[in-house]
């Protein structure tokens, strides 16, 4: 049985979600001179880097930007085997300063709590604030993201797949039915 | 992920992909070691023993850090202080541990083959860190990633390496890896130090003269003279073995420009390599220690998840 894909956002519309999540991550921290952007490995990482890029068009400010692997933090690592570890990179002190964590798609809520974990095991961020490109709900713990590309209500069978070009930028996301 | 082995028993059981597997997952976790907290909750819960009846400093302390920076509990019971020295038998000594539920034994013993007998009997993952003259996997895993760092590439190298080659455990294990990864190897020792036969392992050449053997190779890789093995038949003096097969400011330059120096530790200083050679530009001594300590944690990982698959 073949399945359904309904398309969610083009590259335009992804592009305006970062646009407008840049512009409220700004608003949000007064400027930028104590933030940090954090993508989770592997999609958030890529979005860090547009989101960093936009803040960049905006403010004139590269801000600092780290990738963390969330293999290591998992909850249920013993079930899975041995899943492929990614590497982290976080090239500059957490303590004091805000981090916004930045991921595709916000679900469970799990690969949050790992990441804040792993965050944790670096420094203490004065905040760690989160932005998603899309929230499709169904969250298992009390967890919300500050910054929302789009809110996708979905079902558990359902999948929302983000694709990424060959460049690393993010090229549609779609809603697939099984 | 392809990688399958419960148990790692010999690098001679592993393929070119399971191998890139270990070092793309020890570079991984590497970064852990440079951090504040060094610790991550990865294997919190399993119990690693560390059974090490035979003499070891760098090795048996690589993997407790390994284990413990990956939040195992990690036990260690070294041959001169257990049960063995009252004369219990390695297989009664394996169903006491085992019956203490450890999810991974790591053994280091005197006896070539004591961790395959082991595997063969308990149910939990057992780790080979050398047995007797035979294999020594996660130094020549060490030794892979050392290469890997500094050269790049693993494939089309040269690497000498130089010393007893007989009683060198090290040596069976980084001839199978480095033959498996694409690398020529050199082996160089006095002819007594030489097995017959040790070239069809894999792709070998074997050399008396050093000089021959070191000329225009990226890697020249020195073993220890392991005195606690030597009968004195093999050698006259260690003087003219220094003489003749140990690494100095002089024959060192025939290798590559670039060429770096290894030695698995530990070293006989003025034995197999001068204190100069060992503390010069070139040596990576070191970074081989810090590397294994990567290594042995993508090998307590690696087999702890194979392991949970099949009890799940």
């Amino acid at each position: 049985m073949s399945k359904v894909e309904t398309a969610i956002l083009d590259q335009a519309g992804i592009a305006r979600a970062v646009t407008r999540i840049a512009h409220e991550i700004l608003e949000h921290n007064k400027g930028c001179s104590n933030l940090a952007l954090i993508g989770i490995r592997s999609g958030g990482d890529h979005l860090a880097s547009l989101l960093r890029a936009r803040i960049s068009d905006i403010e004139g400010v590269e801000v600092p930007i780290g990738e963390v692997d969330i293999t290591m933090y998992r909850d249920d690592l013993a079930a899975r085997g041995n899943l492929p570890i990614g590497k982290t990179s976080i090239p500059f002190p957490l303590d004091g300063i805000d981090v916004v964590l930045v991921d595709d798609v916000l679900y469970t809520g799990r690969t949050i709590r790992s990441a804040m974990d792993a965050l944790m095991d670096f420094g203490r961020p004065s905040t760690i604030q989160l932005a998603v490109l899309i929230d499709r709900g169904h969250r298992e713990l009390p967890i919300r993201a500050d910054y929302v590309g789009r809110n996708v209500p979905t079902a558990h069978d359902e999948e929302v797949a983000v694709t990424f070009n060959e460049d690393l930028s993010p090229q549609d996301v779609r809603l697939v039915k099984p | 992920m392809s990688f399958k082995h419960k148990h790692i028993l010999g690098i001679e059981q592993m393929s070119k992909e399971d191998i890139e597997t270990i070092l793309d997952t020890a570079d991984a976790f590497k970064e852990i070691n440079s951090r504040d907290i060094k610790k991550v909750p990865t294997l919190r819960g399993k119990t690693i023993i560390n059974a090490f009846f035979e003499a070891s400093t760098r090795t048996r302390l690589s993997f407790e850090i390994a284990g413990k920076r990956l939040s195992a509990d990690t036990v260690n019971i070294s041959g001169s202080t257990s049960s063995v020295v009252k004369g219990e038998t390695l297989e009664d000594t394996a169903k006491n541990i085992e019956a203490m539920a450890p999810d991974i034994i790591v053994i280091r013993h005197g006896h070539s083959g004591s961790p395959h007998y082991l595997a063969e009997r308990v149910n939990c993952s057992v780790v080979n860190a050398g047995d007797g003259a035979h294999e020594h996997p996660s130094q020549a895993l060490l030794d892979m990633m050392t290469m890997r760092e500094h050269k790049g590439n693993i494939e089309g190298l040269d690497v000498a390496i130089i010393g007893d080659i007989t009683h060198s455990r090290v040596v069976r294990s980084n001839i199978y890896c480095l033959s498996r990864m694409g690398a020529r190897v050199r082996l160089c020792g006095p002819g007594t130090m030489l097995p017959p036969g040790i070239e069809q392992l894999g792709n070998v050449k074997v050399y008396t003269d050093m000089r021959d053997a070191i000329k225009g190779v990226d890697v020249v890789m020195m073993l220890r003279i392991q005195m606690e093995r030597q009968s004195n038949t093999m050698l006259p003096s260690l003087r003219e073995y220094a003489r003749f097969y140990g690494l100095n400011p002089t024959n060192v330059k025939l290798a590559k420009p670039d060429a770096i120096v290894m030695h698995p530790g530990p070293m006989n200083r003025g034995v197999e390599i001068s204190s100069v050679v060992a503390d010069g530009v070139q040596n990576v001594i070191l970074d081989q220690v810090e590397n294994g300590v990567a290594v042995r944690m993508a090998l307590l990982y690696l087999v702890s998840g194979v392991e949970s698959m099949q009890t799940t």
